[in-house]
């Protein structure tokens, strides 16, 4: 669905204009910004025990969902408009994160258990200088360059002979599942240089400031809220652009499109990469929030979560993963914290539920059942 | 087998410098080499499934503006032919050429579109999910690389050309109506529509009026009447009514089993013995 | 003076007649027989040396009676009586003919015969060498080390007569060792050179350092062998040793991939049914495997508690039960949840993973998070030794030869019964298969069914090697999806080649990479093959291949 159809009869030059968001829509997501953004405020402003109190809990928590989200608009960009299942997305995300917490991991300096320049692992392992993809990462700049770099590339190169393959729709999903599950393995070593299966943490500061100040936190929080927004512009930009509808069509009818002239390969690939991009950028924004990244973020069900997200929002909405990646976290958080042993359960159903009654998600329920009231009113 | 990526061929409407006048293609189209007269040469052209012979050392051509009709039972390989044409099968052997200098089976099915190949599918193949109005323009003539896709902006000159097409196609009230909604008959004219706004300069139609009401069909074959001269078409059918009423003087090529069984005018073409036997029936 | 003279001429004479005469007389004579008297009585005798020659004699004796005698007149047991039977004294006033070992009571005139040290480190000696012809297989094997370290190559003899008579295999190894050893220490080079060419016969490669010491020069240069010959037929024969090493390697990784090539196999296998058939991928499916695991424990349980002369057999009991479990399991998912997602392959992935992850959190909630111990029926522990240094373990042959069969019957079944005819039939055009009357409905059913019922069979197989835990499945889900892409889709063949293949590149590459960088260069070896060819190794074609 390329936005809201238009009705047959009007002038054709309405095609030509259309806005980027409606007004009613600016207005939602304005709102939603200026509510999300108060309420590190909130947890700054105000003590503890206070009824507008915002615990620093709910800040970091809900700074984490929206990276979450931000991973889960990324996939509908290759899933919901283009048509690509990625089993793999966490790869990216945990790249980003990794990549950003090679920075970290030097910013701690010599606060470590052990009182060295180089972070505890490997001291631990007996290392005595850091491997040559070190390099450089003391600088904040450049290990954000690596958070778009890295997963960037590794996307662009795998895509690049994927898509040329043309393998299409579930052979490619377990590929990338593949991939995702041999790198994981490959971090889980220790002398890949990553710190093995512990990964990273105990992260001391960030650009100097300590990591674990409400202010700082409250900074990150903002990072992550403005990047989600931002992108969610940039994605819908993209998507209302005639690159999207040619990204529906490749969807929909992928050899039909290369009839009419366009090679689906270039298209693909772009929309892969700026995909693995964003969410690496997920990855690095979440990592100082959460405190820790390990390999299991790479793992095949971290991954596959992050699918369901995007289907019980709504694939091919742009704000349905948003709200899909917010809901099942939200229950997910509910669950391990009252009844753990039935989280699992209960993720399960979502998945079965979900891909038998919901197609369309919650985000697509909620248009037609708009629709139907359109059309009784 | 270099992959060559032709040169886009200039639009009618830029090059005339007016503006507006319907244009759908130009006698003379550049970027295809048409010196000799024939816009497309198959010759010997085989293909083979696991032993199968789908095509068997094919050869026919087919002129500059000509519209030539193909007939032909059930499995003689017309759409095959069409498959090899446009890229989407490979030969086992034979060569495959638009123009003098174009070598089709090195080419991909984007980048024989984008040299001027437009093909109409047996059963229609629109965007079911995206508007008439964007499934034409999508197929409109452009750029249709990844850069200038993202940046392209509709202009008043290509909402014109949509518009004019839409009135071509009858679907001027649907333009905002999702594809998939469409009935068969409008799905097989939007198809048509979108074939015309690639502006190719050889148009393959396979079966065009299956499922047409007999309207459709007349309106059909005006437009295919239209066409011809401007620009080169090739049409299978079964409809021997319809074969006759465009062939109008012109060839029909009989494919049985994988060659040409007879070519000429509609005429000698129902009076060959070989024909009646195999096809037509006494 | 002249007297004194021949006297010693006497001894000697005396000497020289004595010791051949062991050597005639120990000639391999069974024991019932038993041991000489007069050569038993000189171990009383008055002069040294004639004791000391007895002594030596017993201990060429292949007889097993001798070293007890030695022995016991090691241990000042040994009594002379007064007509000059030897007896050894056992104890409790009995005591055992020396000669034959029969017990009888001892006599009030037996008199001990006392040892001194020379004799005790000869009887020492002696012992060892006849040790070589205990009956313990230990400590034959034990003396031929001693007398390996003792350097004597006197023992030569007493060697090879021990190695003729000897059929133990690891106590014939230590013979030749010491053998060898001796022969090395021998003034000439054609013995040297003959048990250096022996001991590179053995293929054994506990010999290479020694015989690599004898080839290649020491750290400053000179070489501890100075004949040039011998160097060079030590350097042969660690030559051949070292190809009979990468002869066993070769064959080991031969056998260990075959292994986990048939795993991989069966854990396939039901897959390849699946997805070929009906294009359903099957998330759960590493959790079918899981469950068949669970069964064979569950059933491996129950005969202990009800029938425990029989747990032995529980495996043939627990093989049909995981398939009937496993089948009713996925049959129920393919009735409730799978066949409402026909033609959604994505779909139906993510609803059989959320079925994977509820199922695997009931199996936890059921039996712990921990792994259960299921362990092998007797008669599949152990192995074939085979070729010096490689055992092929029962339980991975009798995988081997059950994947095979397993194989083998789903082949019957998909080409010569109509059930198959109606899955192949589907396999390459449902609608018209459902056109001309097969029942694709039931067809599908019984088809998952099977595809589940033979992961169950896998996960049999696989709690016999190793451990079972709700996570088992998971561990080969990627495997078997990665054998079912690169076999191509819907062709048995395919799925037998790839999995064998994958198991076999595994394991070659173990030795160079690790486990873990193998199965990661695998993964990626398959990511690029599947770029490369994407239907597979064995492909469908002709125009219906979409």
């Amino acid at each position: 669905m390329s936005g809201a159809a238009i009705p047959a009869g009007r002038p054709l030059d309405a095609y030509a204009r259309k806005p980027l968001f409606s007004p009613a829509m600016w207005t939602g997501l304005s709102a939603a910004v200026v509510v999300l953004g108060s309420l590190p405020l909130l947890n700054l402003a105000f003590p503890a025990g206070h009824p507008l109190h915002v615990s620093a809990y709910a800040v970091a928590l809900l700074g984490k969902f929206m990276c979450y989200a931000l991973a889960a608009l990324a996939l509908d960009l290759v899933w919901g408009y283009a048509g690509i299942l990625s089993l793999g997305h966490g790869l990216f995300f945990a790249l980003g994160g990794y990549a950003h917490g090679m920075y970290l991991m030097r910013a701690i300096g010599r606060d470590g258990a052990y009182g060295s320049d180089l972070p505890d692992f490997m001291v631990f392992l007996d290392w005595k200088a850091y491997p040559w993809y070190w390099s450089f990462t003391e600088h904040f700049w450049y290990a954000m360059l690596l958070v778009v770099a890295v997963p960037g590339a590794l996307a662009f190169v795998f895509g690049y002979f994927a898509f040329r393959s043309r393998i299409k729709g579930v052979y490619f999903s377990i590929i990338t599942q593949a991939l995702t599950f041999a790198a994981m393995l490959l971090f889980f070593r220790n002398d890949t240089g990553f710190g093995g299966n512990n990964g990273f943490t105990d992260f001391k500061r960030i650009l100097g400031f300590d990591i674990t100040a409400p202010e700082t936190r409250a900074a990150l929080y903002w990072v992550t809220l403005a990047a989600l927004a931002g992108f969610l512009v940039a994605a819908r930009a993209v998507t209302q652009s005639k690159l999207g509808r040619v990204l529906t069509a490749i969807r929909d009818s992928e050899s039909r499109l290369r009839f009419i002239g366009y090679e689906p390969l270039g298209f693909k690939l772009f929309v892969w990469t700026l995909s693995a991009m964003m969410c690496g950028i997920a990855g690095a924004l979440y990592v100082p929030q959460v405190g820790i990244i390990n390999p299991g973020e790479m793992s095949t069900e971290t991954s596959i979560e992050m699918v369901i997200w995007v289907a019980t929002g709504g694939r091919g909405t742009l704000l349905g993963p948003i709200i899909g990646a917010g809901a099942v976290n939200g229950l997910k958080t509910w669950f391990t914290s009252v009844f753990p042993e039935f989280w699992l359960y209960a993720l399960g159903l979502i998945f079965v539920l979900t891909t038998l009654f919901l197609p369309q998600g919650m985000v697509g329920l909620a248009r037609r059942l708009a629709a139907r009231r359109g059309e009784q009113a | 087998m270099t992959r060559h990526r032709p040169p886009l061929p200039v639009s009618p409407a830029e090059a005339s410098g007016a503006g507006g006048a319907a244009a759908y293609g130009r006698v003379k189209p550049s970027g295809v080499d048409t010196t000799h007269g024939a816009i497309l040469y198959l010759e010997e052209v085989t293909v083979s499934f696991d032993g199968f012979k789908a095509l068997n050392r094919l050869s026919l051509d087919i002129g500059v503006g000509e519209l030539r009709c193909i007939i032909g039972p059930n499995g003689a390989g017309k759409t095959t032919m069409m498959d090899v044409i446009t890229g989407k099968t490979r030969p086992t052997s034979g060569t495959v050429f638009f123009g003098q200098s174009i070598d089709l089976t090195g080419l991909d099915e984007s980048q024989i579109a984008h040299a001027g190949i437009g093909r109409k599918f047996q059963r229609p193949t629109v965007f079911e999910h995206h508007t008439v109005f964007e499934n034409l323009e999508l197929a409109m003539k452009a750029d249709k690389r990844v850069r200038a896709t993202l940046r392209s902006r509709l202009g008043g000159e290509q909402i014109d050309r949509i518009g004019q097409t839409l009135e071509l196609v009858r679907l001027t009230r649907e333009a905002g109506r999702e594809a998939g909604l469409l009935s068969h008959g409008q799905k097989q004219w939007l198809e048509i529509g979108m074939l015309l706004m690639q502006e190719p300069l050889l148009l393959l139609l396979d079966e065009p009026v299956a499922g047409m009401t007999d309207a459709e069909t007349e309106r059909t074959g005006e437009l295919l009447d239209e066409l011809r001269g401007r620009h080169s078409l090739v049409v299978v059918e079964h409809d021997m009514e319809f074969v006759t009423r465009i062939a109008d003087g012109g060839r029909v090529t009989v494919l049985h089993e994988g060659s040409v069984l007879a070519e000429g005018s509609m005429a000698a073409v129902q009076a060959d013995p070989k024909v009646i036997e195999v096809y037509l029936g006494r | 003076m002249r007297i004194a003279a021949i006297a010693l001429i006497l001894r000697v004479l005396a000497l020289a007649l004595a010791l051949p005469a062991p050597a005639l007389a120990a000639d391999p004579a069974p024991a019932a027989q038993g041991l000489d008297a007069t050569l038993l009585a000189r171990l009383a005798d008055t002069e040294t040396d004639t004791r000391l020659g007895a002594i030596s004699a017993l201990g060429e004796s292949a007889d097993p009676q001798a070293a007890r005698v030695l022995q016991a007149l090691g241990d000042s047991r040994l009594r002379a009586t007064a007509d000059g039977r030897m007896l050894v004294d056992t104890g409790d006033g009995r005591a055992a003919d020396a000669a034959t070992g029969r017990a009888m009571d001892l006599p009030r005139n037996a008199e001990p015969v006392i040892v001194n040290n020379r004799l005790r480190r000869a009887i020492a000696g002696a012992l060892a060498g006849s040790q070589l012809f205990a009956a313990d297989p230990a400590v034959r094997r034990a003396a031929a080390q001693r007398l390996a370290r003792e350097g004597d190559a006197g023992r030569l003899p007493l060697i090879g007569r021990a190695l003729d008579a000897e059929r133990d295999e690891s106590v014939r190894a230590s013979l030749q060792v010491a053998q060898a050893s001796l022969e090395l220490k021998s003034d000439r080079p054609q013995v040297r050179r003959h048990a250096v060419e022996l001991l590179g016969r053995t293929d054994n490669a506990a010999f290479r350092p020694m015989l690599a010491a004898l080839a290649l020069p020491r750290p400053d240069g000179a070489y501890a062998e100075p004949d040039a010959g011998v160097r060079e037929a030590a350097a042969a024969a660690v030559r051949r040793i070292d190809r009979h090493l990468a002869t066993v390697e070769w064959m080991g990784n031969l056998f260990y991939g075959l292994s986990l090539g048939s795993i991989l196999l069966l854990a396939a296998l039901g897959l390849a049914i699946t997805f070929g058939l009906m294009g359903v991928i099957n998330m759960a499916h590493g959790e079918l495997l899981m469950i068949g695991a669970y069964v064979a424990y569950l059933v491996q349980l129950a005969f202990r508690r009800m029938f425990p002369a029989w747990t032995d057999w529980y495996v043939i009991a627990a093989l049909p039960a995981a398939f009937l479990v496993a089948a009713a399991l996925g049959m129920a998912l393919e009735r409730t949840i799978i066949r409402w997602l026909y033609g959604r392959p994505l779909e139906t992935l993510l609803a059989t993973w959320g079925i994977s992850l509820m199922l695997m959190q009931g199996v936890r909630s059921l039996f712990g998070a921990q792994n259960v111990e299921v362990a092998n029926p007797s008669w599949m522990s152990g192995g074939f030794a085979v070729m010096n240094g490689l055992v092929l373990t029962y339980n991975r042959v009798a995988i081997i030869v059950f994947a095979l069969l397993v194989v083998f019957f789903v082949w019957l079944l998909l080409n010569h019964t109509r059930l198959g005819l109606f899955v192949r039939a589907i396999t390459q055009n449902r609608r018209m298969a459902d056109c001309v009357g097969v029942p694709t409905g039931r067809v599908d059913m019984l088809a998952f069914g099977l595809g589940s019922g033979i992961a169950g069979l896998a996960g049999v197989a696989l709690s016999q090697l190793g451990n079972v835990g709700p996570d088992l499945g998971r561990a080969y889900l990627v495997d078997s999806f990665m054998v079912v892409v690169l076999g191509g889709v819907g062709q048995l063949a395919g799925t037998v080649v790839a999995a064998l293949g994958l198991g076999g590149i595994n394991k070659f590459l173990e030795p160079y990479a690790g486990a873990v960088m193998a199965k990661i260069t695998v993964l990626v070896l398959i990511i690029l093959f599947v770029q490369k060819r994407p239907q597979g190794l064995f492909a469908p074609r002709g125009r219906s291949a979409e």
